[in-house]
C-alpha cells in the first residue's frame, strides 16, 4: 500500500495558541479515518491545512506522491482532494440536479458559454449518483428547500463527482437529528464504496466512529494523541478522559 | 416555435409603430440602446454583482466610433459599431482582469471610480477629445447605402432590433450553459466553486467581458442615433440608468431588460411632459413601488406566473 496523504512536522499557531504541533500523519489509500477530538484540538485547522485554506508556519503536506503545500484550495481540488463542509456549501438558488450537474462539468473541465448545463454533462452519471444519495426524487427541487440532512448528502454527492481519491468529510452528521444519523451515515458510507474513495471523516459520535470507521486518530491541543484502530483508541485511558468525556 | 412568433410580433410591432408615429423612431432606438446596456448590467445582476460605472463602456465605444469616423471618413457604419464595441471589449478585458478581485459594494464603487477618471479625461483634454462639448458623428453609409436623415433613422432602428434580439438570444443561452451556471453560483456560494476546482474570478471576469460589450454595443449604436457622444454618456448618472432599468426589468430573463428599458424611456418622457422640471421625483416614486411590490422586476412577474401555471398542472 502507498501513502496517500503524509504530512511532515506541521506548525500553526494563531498567537499564542498552538493549532498544529509538529503533525507526522499518513494515510493509505482505502482507509476510512476518523478523527476525534475536543472543540478547539485541531481537527478542523488540519483539515483546512491539507485542503488548502490554511497555510502551514512550517511542515509540508504530501498528497498522492506531490508536494501540495500551501497550494490554492482549488488547485488541490484539481489534484484529487476534496471535502465536504460542516455546513454545507450548495448554490442555495440551484436545484439539485444542478449543483451535481455543476459538479460533473467542473471536474471535466469543460465549462462552456455556448452549451447547455444539461448538455454538457453525462445525464446517466447523474442519475446515477442521485441514486446514491437517495434524491432523486427530489432532484428538481431547489436547495433551499431541502432539510439539513439531505443538504449534507447533497453536499458529498457533489465532492463524490469529482470522482476524488481523498474526500475528507467535516462532521457529516453535525446537525442531523439522531434518529437520521446512521441513515444518513449508511447512504455515505455505500457512496464511498462505490466510488472507492478514502475517506477522513471528522465525527463526534462515538457510535458512528465504532460502527464505520477503520482507523481512528484523536487530537488533543494540536497534536494526534492516539492512533491506531477504532477499538484500541476509543479504549485508551487517556483518549476516555480528555477526549470522550467519560 | 414559441420564441419565433413572438420575436416576429416583437419586430412587427416595433417597425410598425415607428412608420405610424415616426416622431416614435429616436425613441425607440434610444430606448433599445439603453436595454442593451442594462442587459450588461442583467448579467452582473446574475452573479449578485452591481456596476455603478457601465455608462463607461458606452462611452468608450462610442468615442471610437467619433474618432474612427473622423479618421476615415467614408468607413461604413456597422465597421464602426463593430470597432467601437471590439474597444469597449478590450477595456472590459483589462479593467476586469482587476475589479473581479472585488465583491459587492467594492466591486461596484470601484467601477465608478474607474468611469469617473474617464468622465474626468474626456471633459479635460479638449484639444483631443473636444472638452465637455464632445464629439460630433458624421452620419456614415449603411452597408454600402448612403442615406438622408430620416431613412438612416429607420435603418438603424432595423438594425437596433435585429441586434437586440441576437443579443437577447445569445445572452439567455448564455445564462442557460455552464458557464453562465457557475456565474449565477457565485452569487450564492462562491467557496463552494473554488471547492469544485472552478475559478470564480475567470468566470466573473468571462461575464464582465460580456456585460462591457454589450454597453459597447448600445454606446456605438446611441452615438449613431445622435449624430453626437459627450462626456455625459460615462457619467455616473447615466450608469445608474442603466442598473435602475436592469432593476426595473429583472434578471428572470434577458427579455426584461428591453421591457425595462421602453418602460423607462417612456415614464421618462410623460413624466417630463406632466410635471416638467422633476420627472426624476415620479420615476424615484415608481422605483420605490417597484422594488416594493416586484422585487425580482417585471420578468419575476413572468415567472411567478408561469410557477402558478406549473403548480396547477
Amino acid at each position: 500500500m502507498t501513502a496517500l496523504l503524509q504530512t511532515h512536522d506541521l506548525t500553526l499557531a494563531f498567537g499564542g495558541l498552538v493549532v498544529a504541533n509538529g503533525i507526522n500523519f499518513s494515510l493509505e489509500q482505502g482507509e476510512r479515518l476518523a478523527v476525534i477530538g475536543q472543540n478547539g484540538a485541531g481537527k478542523t485547522t488540519f483539515i483546512n491545512i491539507c485542503s488548502g485554506l490554511l497555510k502551514p508556519r512550517k511542515g509540508r503536506v504530501i498528497f498522492a506522491g506531490r508536494d501540495i503545500t500551501a497550494q490554492s484550495p482549488r488547485k488541490i481540488v484539481r489534484q484529487g482532494m476534496a471535502r465536504s463542509f460542516q455546513l454545507p456549501q450548495l448554490f442555495l438558488e440551484h436545484t439539485v440536479r444542478e449543483c451535481l450537474q455543476l459538479s460533473a462539468v467542473a471536474r471535466a473541465e469543460s465549462l462552456s458559454s455556448w452549451s447547455s448545463l444539461a448538455g454538457g454533462s453525462n445525464a446517466v452519471e447523474i442519475d446515477r449518483m442521485l441514486d446514491l444519495i437517495s434524491l432523486r426524487d427530489r432532484q428538481h427541487e431547489l436547495c433551499i428547500n431541502l432539510p439539513e440532512g439531505q443538504r449534507k448528502l447533497l453536499d458529498v454527492g457533489m465532492s463524490l463527482l469529482l470522482q476524488p481519491k481523498l474526500l475528507i468529510l467535516d462532521e457529516p452528521t453535525s446537525g442531523v437529528s439522531t434518529e437520521e444519523k446512521h441513515g444518513v451515515m449508511e447512504i455515505l458510507m455505500r457512496a464511498l464504496d462505490d466510488q472507492k474513495v478514502t475517506a477522513i471523516f471528522v465525527e463526534h459520535d462515538v457510535d458512528i466512529v465504532k460502527r464505520y470507521a477503520t482507523r481512528v486518530a484523536a487530537w488533543i491541543s494540536g497534536a494526534i494523541a492516539a492512533d491506531g484502530s477504532p477499538a484500541s483508541v476509543l479504549s485508551n485511558p487517556l483518549i476516555q478522559r480528555e477526549v470522550l468525556g467519560e | 416555435m414559441r420564441s419565433l412568433l413572438l420575436n416576429t410580433a416583437a419586430v412587427v410591432v416595433i417597425i410598425g409603430l415607428a412608420m405610424a408615429f415616426p416622431w416614435l423612431k429616436l425613441p425607440l432606438i434610444l430606448s433599445l440602446c439603453y436595454g442593451l446596456a442594462a442587459l450588461g448590467i442583467v448579467v452582473l445582476l446574475k452573479a449578485g454583482q452591481i456596476s455603478f460605472g457601465h455608462a463607461m463602456y458606452a462611452c468608450i465605444s462610442g468615442y471610437v466610433v467619433a474618432f474612427v469616423g473622423h479618421r476615415f471618413p467614408g468607413m461604413d457604419g456597422v465597421l464602426l459599431i463593430a470597432l467601437g464595441t471590439l474597444a469597449s471589449v478590450v477595456a472590459g478585458m483589462l479593467i476586469g482582469a482587476f475589479v473581479v478581485r472585488y465583491r459587492e459594494i467594492f466591486f461596484g464603487m470601484l467601477n465608478l471610480a474607474i468611469s469617473m477618471v474617464l468622465f474626468t479625461v474626456l471633459g479635460k483634454f479638449y484639444a483631443v477629445t473636444g472638452g465637455t462639448d464632445g464629439l460630433r458623428i458624421n452620419r456614415p453609409t449603411l452597408l454600402g447605402f448612403e442615406l438622408t436623415r430620416d431613412p438612416f433613422e429607420i435603418a438603424l432602428l432595423v438594425l437596433v432590433v435585429a441586434i437586440s434580439l441576437a443579443a437577447i438570444w445569445g445572452v439567455q443561452r448564455y445564462f442557460l450553459s455552464s458557464s453562465g451556471q457557475a456565474l449565477a453560483a457565485i452569487k450564492t456560494n462562491e467557496t463552494r466553486l473554488e471547492y469544485l476546482g472552478v475559478s470564480a474570478k475567470k468566470v466573473l471576469w468571462k461575464g464582465y467581458v460580456l456585460s462591457a460589450s454589450l454597453c459597447g454595443l448600445s454606446g456605438s449604436l446611441f452615438g449613431l442615433s445622435q449624430g453626437l457622444v459627450t462626456p455625459e454618456m460615462g457619467y455616473w448618472l447615466r450608469s445608474g440608468e442603466f442598473v435602475f432599468i436592469a432593476i426595473l426589468g429583472g434578471a428572470g430573463h434577458a427579455v426584461g431588460a428591453f421591457v425595462g428599458a421602453i418602460l423607462y424611456e417612456f415614464l421618462k418622457m410623460y413624466a417630463a411632459a406632466l410635471v416638467s422640471g422633476s420627472w426624476q421625483l415620479v420615476l424615484g416614486a415608481i422605483l420605490i413601488v417597484i422594488i416594493y411590490f416586484l422585487p425580482k422586476g417585471i420578468t419575476g412577474l413572468m415567472n411567478r406566473r408561469k410557477r402558478l401555471i406549473g403548480g396547477a398542472a
